[in-house]
């Protein structure tokens, strides 16, 4: 089992779970973020000159997956997230030791 | 004087018109702030509300607007509202009960003192809100008042206009504002560049339109009768409103993009600058009055930055500049044919009267810097009047007042 977090740009988010769905993912966790990459931060307007917000508003979504679904999941997510400007946004792959679903207490890859 | 029923329903409207202002400063003044100090800022305004409605009807009325002594501060013969009552007064509004005018002082007496708390907010104790408020209540806004609009009062006699006040209220508020914020010094990571953003700019329109709203009982009300002087202050109101707050907007569009925080603050600029003379110019010097009020506060308010001052929401930039231009401008613009009862200005053939606005305007500028300066060392040196660091990065909404604005992780 793989955690995937993939931090993407907000307007992005409904594409990427349609295609979650499509990969027969239903399941995940969105958090709204603030984060920087490359494109760094912005400057706002205070009552006369600016100020700098170094943060920007993302998505992070959070989905486990099994092991030979990785690979797919990850191209539709990449694919589904892409603008090909900056700020697009990362994902982290990990390992998932267990998972378990509380209702019925399935654990491993039947939890999933 | 009889009482005449129309002048007593518009001072009673106007009051809680004014007195509206109040929550909506608190409200201008809390989307500004960061969201830790969101209840703080406004309960500085609520504060004033309840604070000084009290102090004002047991001694302050009496020192600001009783029998003169020496054209200095009135006497204590009304404390505690004594012969204050029904009928009207002998002196002040004579059409109205005595009551009327004292609660409408009352309203201008609560949003002054709420108005310098701009200058502090993220870092001023709460107690020392309180302490600071009652003293300077007695011993800047008292004196202040009486000499400008008090019977026998020294600047009243001679002759300087302030139609609802530009001196008494903006520029006292507006000076003392940035003489308080020297003393307590910068808010923790104002001048390492720590973001301050606002947290919520909808409440600031919001604040804003309301004390627009309020402003119609503040200029107009000052007119102290229900008629065609009330409705010129209430005409040049709107429209030095609505001059600042578009030449806010086209300054901000200039440099960027029309803000919506440059537009509120332009209001309040441009409202500001026409208190002192709404009663006393045509609708049509209301236009340059907002406008040029807008010029010089925006750029006066960058000054104030770039000098690396934390007079956090521009009390001075604001109002003391707003209140310093437009009774200067009562000065230039004022005209006779408007209201008999005030004086012609520079453009009207009396270079005097811009001579008195200007002695008005300094005294005052000096008088409310310095005896804030010292009022604020006195309670720095006994009760102290900055929140402890630690209380300060925690954020006054918890530390001072044990509540937060917005609910927690379970919705």
């Amino acid at each position: 089992m793989k955690k995937i977090e993939a931090i993407i740009r907000e307007e992005k988010l409904e594409a990427v779970r349609k295609a979650l769905e499509t990969e027969s993912y239903l399941g995940m966790t969105v958090s709204e973020v603030c984060g920087r990459g490359r494109e760094g931060g912005l400057a706002l307007q205070w009552r006369a000159g600016e100020y700098r917000v170094e943060f920007l508003p993302k998505m992070k979504i959070e989905v486990v997956v099994l092991d030979e679904d990785l690979s797919r999941v990850l191209l539709a997510i990449t694919t589904n997230a892409r603008t090909g400007e900056r700020g697009d946004g990362k994902i982290f792959v990990t390992s998932v030791e267990d998972a378990i679903r509380i209702r019925t207490g399935d654990s491993g890859v039947d939890a999933i | 004087m009889a009482i005449n029923s129309g002048d007593t329903a518009w001072l009673l409207i106007s009051s809680a018109l004014v007195m509206l202002m109040t929550p909506g400063l608190a409200f201008f003044y809390g989307g500004m702030v960061r969201r830790k100090n969101l209840l703080s800022t406004i309960m500085m305004s609520f504060a004033c509300l309840s604070l000084v409605g009290i102090l004002w009807i047991l001694y302050g009325y009496s020192l600001s607007f009783g029998p003169d002594r020496s054209g200095i501060i009135g006497g204590l013969e009304w404390i505690g509202l004594n012969g204050v009552g029904q009928d009207p007064s002998s002196i002040y509004a004579t059409t109205v009960p005595h009551l009327a005018f004292m609660i409408y002082q009352a309203m201008f007496a609560i949003i002054t003192v709420a108005l310098f708390t701009g200058a502090v907010v993220e870092r001023m104790k709460f107690s020392a809100i309180l302490v600071f408020s009652a003293l300077w209540l007695t011993l800047v806004y008292a004196p202040v008042a009486h000499w400008v609009w008090g019977s026998g009062g020294w600047l009243a006699r001679l002759g300087v206009l302030d139609f609802a006040g530009g001196i008494v209220v903006h520029i006292s508020a507006g000076v003392s504002a940035i003489s308080l914020a020297l003393l307590l010094g910068p808010r923790k990571g104002f001048r390492e560049g720590t973001p301050m953003e606002p947290n919520n700019i909808p409440l600031v329109m919001l604040g804003a339109g309301l004390l627009w709203f309020g402003w119609f009982g503040f200029n107009a009300g000052s007119a102290l009768t229900s008629g065609g002087l009330a409705a010129n202050a209430f005409v040049t109101t709107n429209i030095a409103g609505g001059a600042a707050a578009l030449t806010w907007m086209m300054l901000s569009w200039i440099y960027k993009r029309p803000s919506a925080l440059g537009m509120a603050t332009g209001a309040v600029v441009g409202l500001a600058a026409i208190t002192p003379a709404a009663g006393f110019v045509t609708p049509l010097a209301a236009i340059p009055i907002g406008a040029i009020a807008a010029v010089l506060s925006y750029y006066l308010m960058l000054f104030r930055m770039k000098r690396g001052v934390d007079e956090s929401l521009d009390v001075w930039a604001c109002h003391g500049i707003g209140g310093t231009w437009g009774a200067l401008a009562a000065g230039i613009f004022a005209s006779t044919a408007v209201n008999s009862a005030g004086a012609n200005g520079l453009l009207h053939g009396n270079p005097m009267q811009l001579l008195k606005q200007l002695l008005a305007v300094g005294i005052v500028w000096i008088f409310a810097f310095g005896m804030t300066w010292l009022l604020g060392k006195l309670v720095d040196k006994t009760i102290g009047l900055r929140v402890s660091e630690t209380e300060e990065t925690v954020g006054l909404d918890i530390s001072q007042h044990g509540e937060r604005a917005y609910g927690g992780l379970l919705r």
